[in-house]
């Protein structure tokens, strides 16, 4: 039973405790909105012997005490509650909507880049100018608005502690792809905004990335000292399911949200929502406008 | 009731048994590497098993204590000295006031484990005292140990005898060279059958790039995986996946060159495919296993997995049970 297939879902025993659910092997809003519905359903039954409960892009992943819960049996739960998500009426889900501000095209990210200009794909310009060119903008300035005029779902929180994967609400042809850099980095500023592939992140803590750099947030989204109200106990601000929004702000409100978040008292403008797959699969465009009015006139 | 740190050694840091429950939000469960003489050195002093220890990494601190504290080490072989005399490994030994406490190079393994009775003192956060240095959180100051720290110890119970040692049969043995067992899965059909078969017959060694995120291996055939149209979103390297979460003991081969088996600081995802992950029972094993050895991997059933988990398991009830 270690890698049976079932239509595209594929089980694979990761060790004796987890079990790797690959929904689909490419990335779709389809297969990611069944990750987070199949993984939510197995929080709430709350069943024994499940440890930890992890979604991602396409795929998921459950650590279980097989002490407690033997792998079939988890299996069996698993394929029991894929079919039940599949034949859900409403594909809905209670989610949240944030803002997240973000100085593009900043001089922290831009010195970095700079740095490490021997390890990127075009060495004579810049993350922006490279990603705005290859998806076929004429402007640094109109890629800007394409990457933060459309929402994105946080389709996973990982890599290093709440770091969110974002995946652009937007038909494929339109979705912004770049590749990572040909060699990571041995450096990325904090809360820096970037792509790679097709999925936007925030990086939460300084460090190595691959990422192609477009700017920096002053909100905190991961708190480990607890000095932040708008993070929880958990210590990290993003889940798995949350709608961003970005928001291009200028150095100057960038720098008093920082000095702001500095204090301790950044207010995230956030809403809450529910999001429902069919509206927007039958009109993407309309339906990005209902999430700004959404964040905006709540 | 304070120890402070001279030499922090190469890289020691406060562990327990680690934090659970976090891992969806890219926290790991960190914790000792060598969970089960982690567990033997706190036993041996009559701690609970999950107090917090220093774990120290091929090299140790040198500690001054300024109380007497009663101490264990078990795990790789350093010798301990007081003040320069020599101390036995395995046995409850008593550090007295003013003394410092340091240790001769490793011989065996990787990492030694030193409990002090009560355990040590820091802030649990997310229901652990474990240090997740990535993501700068628990431990001290959520890092490695620095010259001039000072580490704070809970209040002694009492329980801790000089002299009690760990029986000759549960002693770890340390070897040359390992055998890590491993269930070949998640995307170990997207390598080409010869690379995939060929990775279990071939040795590989310890890269120097050996720590508490992952083990990197070296010195092996290059994997070759099967060529296709990558599918939306993974990348164009064919070891690229769509962004998946990665199991702790997963191993991962970029560009099918040199694999990375992830520990307990793991990151928690990321777009490498993963050929197979190494048992529950043999994660202590990797821990303890020096840069540059020698390792052959081994594929098992679950089945098999299961068994050596029950093995492991006897093994921790004869810890707790031990005279």
């Amino acid at each position: 039973m270690s890698n049976q297939v079932t239509a595209t879902t594929r089980y694979s025993q990761a060790g004796d405790e987890f079990l790797f659910v690959e929904l689909s092997e490419e990335m779709t809003l389809e297969a990611f909105f069944r990750s987070i519905s199949i993984t939510q359903r197995l929080r709430d039954i709350d069943l024994p012997g499940v440890v930890e409960i992890c979604p991602a892009n396409a795929s998921y992943q459950v650590r279980y005490n097989p002490d407690v819960i033997s792998a079939q049996t988890l299996q069996d739960t698993l394929e029991k509650l894929e079919q039940e998500v599949a034949s859900q009426q409403v594909r809905t889900l209670e989610t949240r909507i944030i803002e997240v501000p973000v100085l593009y095209n900043d001089p922290w990210t831009h010195e970095t880049q700079m740095r490490f200009r021997d390890n990127h794909q075009d060495p004579t310009g810049t993350d922006l100018e490279y990603a705005a060119r290859i998806n076929g903008y004429d402007s640094v300035d109109v890629f800007i608005k394409a990457h933060s005029e459309t929402p994105w779902f946080v389709s996973m929180v990982g890599f290093v502690a709440g770091l969110p994967f974002m995946y652009q609400m937007v038909p494929r042809d339109r979705q912004i792809q770049v590749p990572k850099y040909l060699r990571p980095r041995t450096d990325t500023p904090k809360q820096t905004v970037g792509i790679g592939g097709c999925f936007s992140v925030i990086y939460s803590v300084r460090g190595a990335g691959g990422y192609q750099m477009f700017g920096v947030t002053p909100m905190p989204i991961y708190d480990p000292s607890g000095e932040q109200p708008h993070i929880d106990a958990s210590m990290i601000y993003f889940r798995p399911g949350d709608i961003v929004k970005y928001r291009a702000v200028e150095r100057e409100e960038y720098d008093n949200l920082l000095a702001v978040a500095e204090k301790g008292q950044f207010t995230p403008n956030v809403t809450h929502f529910t999001f429902d797959l069919d509206a927007f699969n039958q009109d993407p465009d309309g339906y990005a406008r209902r999430v700004k009015e959404a964040l905006y006139e709540h | 009731m304070s120890i402070e740190v001279i030499k922090p050694g190469l890289a020691s840091s406060i562990q327990d048994k680690g934090r659970q429950g976090y891992y969806h939000l890219g926290i790991p469960p960190s914790g000792g590497m060598d969970q089960r003489s982690l567990v033997a050195a706190n036993l041996l002093l009559g701690n609970p098993e999950g107090s917090a220890v220093i774990e120290c990494a091929l090299m140790g601190p040198e500690l001054r204590f300024t109380d007497t504290h009663k101490v264990a080490a078990c795990g790789a072989e350093m010798l301990p000295r007081v003040d320069g005399e020599p101390q036995p490994l395995n046995e409850v030994f008593e550090v007295p006031a003013g003394a410092a406490l340091s240790f001769d190079f490793v011989k065996a393994g990787a990492r030694l484990y030193l409990a002090i009775e009560g355990g040590i003192d820091v802030p649990e956060r997310l229901g652990s005292r474990s240090t997740y240095a990535l993501g700068s959180l628990g431990g001290l100051q959520g890092r490695t140990l620095q010259p001039g720290d000072t580490l704070g110890v809970l209040p002694a119970h009492g329980l801790a005898t000089t002299g009690r040692r760990l029986p000759e049969n549960l002693v770890p043995a340390f070897y040359k060279r390992y055998e890590l067992r491993v269930i070949p899965g998640l995307y170990a059909h997207r390598l080409e059958p010869d690379s995939a078969e060929r990775f279990y017959h071939e040795d590989w060694t310890v890269a120097s790039e050996a720590d508490r995120i992952g083990y990197r291996m070296k010195g092996g055939t290059k994997l070759d995986f099967i060529k296709r149209e990558p599918p939306f979103g993974a990348g164009d390297d064919p070891s690229n996946i769509v962004d998946a979460c990665y199991p702790i003991g997963s191993i991962q081969v970029p560009s099918g060159s040199e694999p990375i088996i992830l520990h307990r600081d793991a990151v928690s995802g990321g777009g490498y495919a993963m050929i197979g992950t190494v048992i529950s029972a043999d994660m202590d094993t990797v821990g303890q296993i020096q840069p540059h050895q020698k390792v052959r991997f081994v594929q098992v059933t679950l089945e098999q997995a299961m068994d050596a988990r029950a093995r492991y398991q006897h093994v921790l009830e004869q810890l707790r049970n031990m005279p």
